[in-house]
C-alpha cells in the first residue's frame, strides 16, 4: 500500500468523520424548523451545543487535508464549486452564530430570527453536501488540463439534486434518532415516530438513487462487483439500515444511532471503493479525471502528514469520546444552558 | 474591475474581519486561565465569578471567530487555486494540523468549559480552559507558520512547476516563522488585556460589582504590562530585525527608507507623499534604523530605488500602517503603565480619567493587529510567495470576476450584521453584569 492509498483512505475518513457528527447535528436543525414548543427548541439546541462546533472541525480539517495531501483536487474543487462554496459558507456563518446569538436576547421575534438562521444553515449544508456527493460521484466537466470548465448551474443537475435530498433526508433521520437519545416527554414521542417515517423515505431515496447511478454514473460499477471491499461493506450497510428500525421499535436508541451512523459511514465508503483510485472524474473523458497518484502532493509531504496524523488523531478521539461522555444522556436546561 | 484586485480585495475583507476575533479570543482565553486558576487553587469565589462572566464574553467572540473562520480554511482553494497548487505541497500541512492539532482541542473543550461547570470536576473544568487557550494559541502558531513561509519561504525546491517540500522542519521554522508568532501572539495578549480592563473599567465607573472587577482590572493591567512591554522589545524589535535581513524591500518600504543610505535615521514621524516617494516634516533619530537593524549605526541599509520598480510594494499604505501601530504599541504601554502605578497607589476605582481611557481603548489593540497585518501583507506584494510567486499569477483561473463580486457583496453584508450584533451583545451581557444575569436566567 502505498502512501497515496494511505492518504485516499484518510481523506475517506475524515468525510465520514463530518458527514456522522456534523450529519446529526444538521439533522437536529432541520427538525428545529418543525419544533413549535420553546422548550423543545432549547432542547433541540441544548443538545448539539456542546459539541456541534467539535463536529464541524471534521469539515475544516478535511478541507485542511485535502488541500495537503491532494492540492489539485483542493484547488479545482472549490474554485469549480465557487458559489456553491459561498452559499454553503453563508449557511454555516449564520448557523455557527445562532447557537450563542438565539439566547442572548428575551424577545420571540429575536429568538425566530435565529431559529430559521439555525434551521436554514443547516438545510443548505445538508442539501448541499449531497450535491456536492453526487457531482463527484457522475463527474465533473474537466477538460484536458483538469480545468473546470462547467458552472454553478451545470452542478445542478438532476442527479446531483436527488442525492442531495437523499442526503437531507439521511442527515434529518440521523438528527431524528439523536434526538431520541437526547429528548424526553413529548418531544421524545414526536421524535419516536418521525424516524422510522424518516428511515421509510431514505431506504426508497436510496433505491431509486442507486438505480439512477447505474444509468447516469456506469463508470463506478465496472469493476465493482469483484471487489470484496464492496461487499463487505454492502452487507454491514444492508444489515445497518434494516437493524435501525428494529432498534427504534425496541427502544434502544444508542443503538438505532449506532446503526445510522454506521449507514452513512457504509454509504461513503461504497462512494470511495467505486470511485478509487480517482478522486473526481472527469465528465469530459474520464482520462482527464483528478487521481490520487495526478493530483497529489509529494511522497515527502503524504509522509509527513501521516506523522502528524498519527500523531494528533488519538488524543482527537479519545477527548472527543470523553465530552461526550460527560455530556451523555437526556438534556437537562440550567443556567449554562443556551 | 479585474478579477486579481477583486480576489485580493475579498481576502482582505475577510481575512481583516476574521482577524478581529481570535486575537481577544487568545488574550481572553489565557487570562481565564489564569483567573480560573486563582479561583480554583486557592478558593477565591470573586475570581470563580470573573471566570464566569468573562467566559460568557469569550463565547460570543469566539463563536463569531469560528463562524469567520471555517470561510478561510476554504478560500485559499475558492479564491487562490493557482496558488493553491504552486504550494499545496507546502501549505496544505500546517493547516491540515492547525485541524488535527489546534481546531479539534479549542472547540471540544470550549464546549466543556462553558458547559461543563457542573459536570465535570473542577480540575477537569480549569483543564478544559487550558485547553481552550493552549489550542487557541497552536492555532495561531501554524497559520502564522503558513503565513511566514509566504514571506520567508524555506525547506523547498521548484519542481513540476511547483514548490516541493524538502524539510518539513524547515519549511515549518523558516526565518520568520517563530519572531512573527511571539509578536502575534503577544499582540493577542495585549488585545485581550485590553479587552478585560476595559470592560471591568465599565463596572469601576458605574460603581457596581466594585469588588469582582477591581480583581479582574488588576488581573488585567498587570498582564497587560508586562506583555505590552515585551511587544516593543525583544518581539516588535527582533522582528523588524528579521525583516531587515530577509524582506529588504519590505523593511525600506515600512521605515519609509527611500533612497540607500548609510547610517540610515529612524523616522519618528512624516507624512509620505507620492509619487515620487517622499517624506514630509519628518522626524528622525540619525544612525539610529542602522543601528537597530544592523547593530552599526553606520550600517548601510538599501533604499527603495535599489529594487525593480515591479518588485516593490504599496509605499504609503506600508509606511503608514507600520508607523501607527508603533505608535500605538507605545500608547499601550503608557497606559498600562498608568494603570499599574494607580493601582498601586490605590486610587484606580476614583481615577476617572484613566478608567475612561481603559474603556475607550479596547478596540486599539485590535486596530493595532490590523495595521500590523497590512503592513506585514501589503509589504510583501506584489507577491504571493516572496520572490517565488506573483499574487497576480496566483488567482483562480475559472472563477469569473462577477462572482467574486457576488462574494463580496455577500460577505460585506453578512459581516456588517455580525460586527454589529457582535458589539450590541457584548455590550447588552455587560450592562446585565453577573450579578443580573444570574437572576435573569432563573426566569427564562
Amino acid at each position: 500500500m502505498d502512501l497515496n492509498i494511505i492518504w485516499f483512505l484518510l481523506v475517506a475518513v475524515l468525510i465520514i468523520g463530518y458527514a456522522v457528527l456534523d450529519g446529526f447535528d444538521l439533522g437536529v436543525g432541520v427538525l428545529h424548523l418543525f419544533t413549535k414548543n420553546e422548550e423543545e427548541k432549547r432542547v433541540n439546541i441544548n443538545a448539539i451545543g456542546p459539541v456541534w462546533d467539535g463536529n464541524e472541525v471534521w469539515l475544516l480539517t478535511g478541507g485542511g487535508a485535502l488541500f495537503a495531501a491532494f492540492p489539485v483536487v483542493y484547488a479545482t474543487i472549490f474554485s469549480g464549486f465557487y458559489i456553491a462554496f459561498m452559499l454553503l459558507l453563508f449557511a454555516l456563518i449564520f448557523r455557527a452564530v445562532s447557537f450563542e446569538f438565539r439566547g442572548k436576547v428575551d424577545s420571540a421575534k429575536w429568538k425566530g430570527t435565529w431559529d430559521i438562521a439555525f434551521g436554514l444553515g443547516s438545510l443548505l449544508p445538508a442539501i448541499l453536501f449531497g450535491v456536492a456527493v453526487g457531482n463527484i460521484l457522475r463527474g465533473i466537466s474537466l477538460d484536458e488540463n483538469r480545468m473546470f470548465t462547467g458552472n454553478f448551474f451545470t452542478l445542478l443537475n438532476p442527479y446531483s439534486v436527488l442525492v442531495g435530498i437523499l442526503s437531507l433526508v439521511l442527515f434529518t433521520m440521523h438528527g431524528s434518532i439523536y434526538m431520541t437519545i437526547k429528548s424526553s416527554d413529548r418531544q421524545l414521542e414526536r421524535m419516536k415516530n418521525i424516524a422510522p417515517r424518516l428511515w421509510m423515505a431514505f431506504v426508497i431515496l436510496y433505491t431509486i438513487v442507486t438505480f439512477y447511478s447505474i444509468f447516469e454514473a456506469g463508470f463506478l460499477f465496472t469493476s465493482i462487483l469483484s471487489n470484496p471491499f464492496f461487499w463487505i461493506l454492502f452487507l454491514v450497510l444492508l444489515g445497518a439500515i434494516i437493524f435501525i428500525p428494529i432498534a427504534l421499535k425496541s427502544e434502544k436508541f444508542g443503538r438505532a444511532f449506532f446503526a445510522s451512523s454506521l449507514t452513512i459511514a457504509c454509504m461513503l465508503g461504497l462512494m470511495a471503493v467505486s470511485l478509487f483510485p480517482r478522486l473526481v472524474p472527469s465528465l469530459t473523458n474520464l482520462n482527464y479525471s483528478l487521481t490520487i497518484y495526478n493530483a497529489s502532493s509529494t511522497e515527502r509531504t503524504l509522509f509527513t502528514m501521516l506523522i502528524i496524523a498519527l500523531i494528533g488523531m488519538p488524543f482527537v478521539i479519545g477527548y472527543t469520546i470523553f465530552i461526550y461522555r460527560t455530556f451523555k444522556g437526556k438534556v437537562q436546561i440550567n443556567e449554562e444552558s443556551y | 474591475m479585474d478579477a486579481v484586485l477583486l480576489a485580493r480585495l475579498q481576502f482582505a475583507m475577510t481575512v481583516g474581519f476574521h482577524f478581529l476575533f481570535p486575537p481577544v479570543t487568545i488574550g481572553l482565553a489565557w487570562l481565564l486561565v489564569i483567573v480560573e486558576t486563582i479561583g480554583w487553587r486557592k478558593k477565591k469565589e470573586i475570581y470563580q465569578e470573573i471566570g464566569k462572566f468573562f467566559a460568557k464574553l469569550l463565547a460570543i467572540i469566539f463563536a463569531i471567530g469560528v463562524a469567520t473562520g471555517i470561510v478561510m480554511e476554504f478560500q485559499f482553494g475558492t479564491n487562490w487555486s493557482e496558488y493553491s497548487k504552486f504550494v499545496g505541497d507546502i501549505f496544505g500541512a500546517p493547516l491540515a494540523a492547525e485541524g488535527v492539532f489546534a481546531f479539534f482541542l479549542e472547540s471540544g473543550f470550549l464546549g466543556l468549559y462553558l458547559f461543563g461547570r457542573n459536570r465535570v470536576s473542577k480540575g477537569v473544568h480549569w483543564f478544559s480552559a487550558l485547553m481552550v487557550a493552549i489550542g487557541s494559541t497552536i492555532s495561531a502558531f501554524w497559520i502564522i507558520a503558513a503565513n511566514s513561509w509566504q514571506q520567508t519561504p524555506a525547506g523547498y525546491v521548484l519542481q513540476n512547476g511547483r514548490a516541493e517540500l524538502t524539510s518539513f522542519a524547515e519549511a515549518v521554522f523558516n526565518p520568520s516563522t517563530v519572531i512573527r508568532f511571539f509578536h502575534t501572539f503577544d499582540a493577542a495578549l495585549i488585545a485581550g488585556a485590553f479587552f478585560m480592563a476595559g470592560i471591568s473599567s465599565y463596572y469601576l465607573l458605574n460603581k457596581r460589582n466594585t469588588e469582582i472587577f477591581r480583581a479582574s482590572m488588576k488581573t488585567a493591567v498587570i498582564f497587560g504590562l508586562i506583555v505590552s512591554l515585551l511587544e516593543l522589545f525583544p518581539f516588535g524589535h527582533e522582528h523588524a530585525k528579521q525583516v531587515a535581513h530577509t524582506q529588504p524591500e519590505k523593511f525600506a518600504a515600512i521605515e519609509g527608507l527611500y533612497t540607500t543610505k548609510d547610517g540610515a535615521p529612524l523616522v519618528m514621524f512624516a507624512i509620505p507623499t507620492m509619487p515620487p516617494p517622499q517624506l514630509r516634516g519628518k522626524i528622525e533619530i540619525p544612525g539610529m534604523l542602522s543601528w537597530m537593524a544592523f547593530g552599526d549605526v553606520n550600517a548601510r541599509i538599501p533604499g527603495i530605488n535599489e529594487f525593480p520598480a515591479d518588485e516593490l510594494p504599496p509605499l504609503w499604505l506600508t509606511f503608514v500602517s507600520f508607523h501607527n501601530m508603533v505608535v500605538l504599541g507605545v500608547l499601550f504601554i503608557l497606559i498600562m503603565l498608568w494603570s499599574v502605578y494607580s493601582l498601586y497607589k490605590k486610587n484606580i476605582l476614583e481615577n476617572k480619567k484613566l478608567l475612561k481611557i481603559l474603556l475607550w481603548a479596547i478596540p486599539f489593540p485590535l486596530i493595532a493587529c490590523q495595521l500590523g497585518w497590512i503592513a506585514a501583507e501589503v509589504g510583501r506584494q506584489p507577491w504571493i510567495v516572496y520572490r517565488l510567486l506573483r499574487t497576480s499569477d496566483a488567482v483562480s483561473v475559472t472563477v469569473p470576476a462577477g462572482n467574486i463580486l457576488f462574494s463580496i457583496i455577500l460577505f460585506g453584508l453578512i459581516y456588517l450584521i455580525l460586527g454589529i450584533l457582535c458589539v450590541y451583545l457584548i455590550v447588552r451581557e455587560v450592562k446585565h453584569g453577573p450579578a443580573l444575569h444570574e437572576g435573569k436566567e432563573a426566569v427564562v
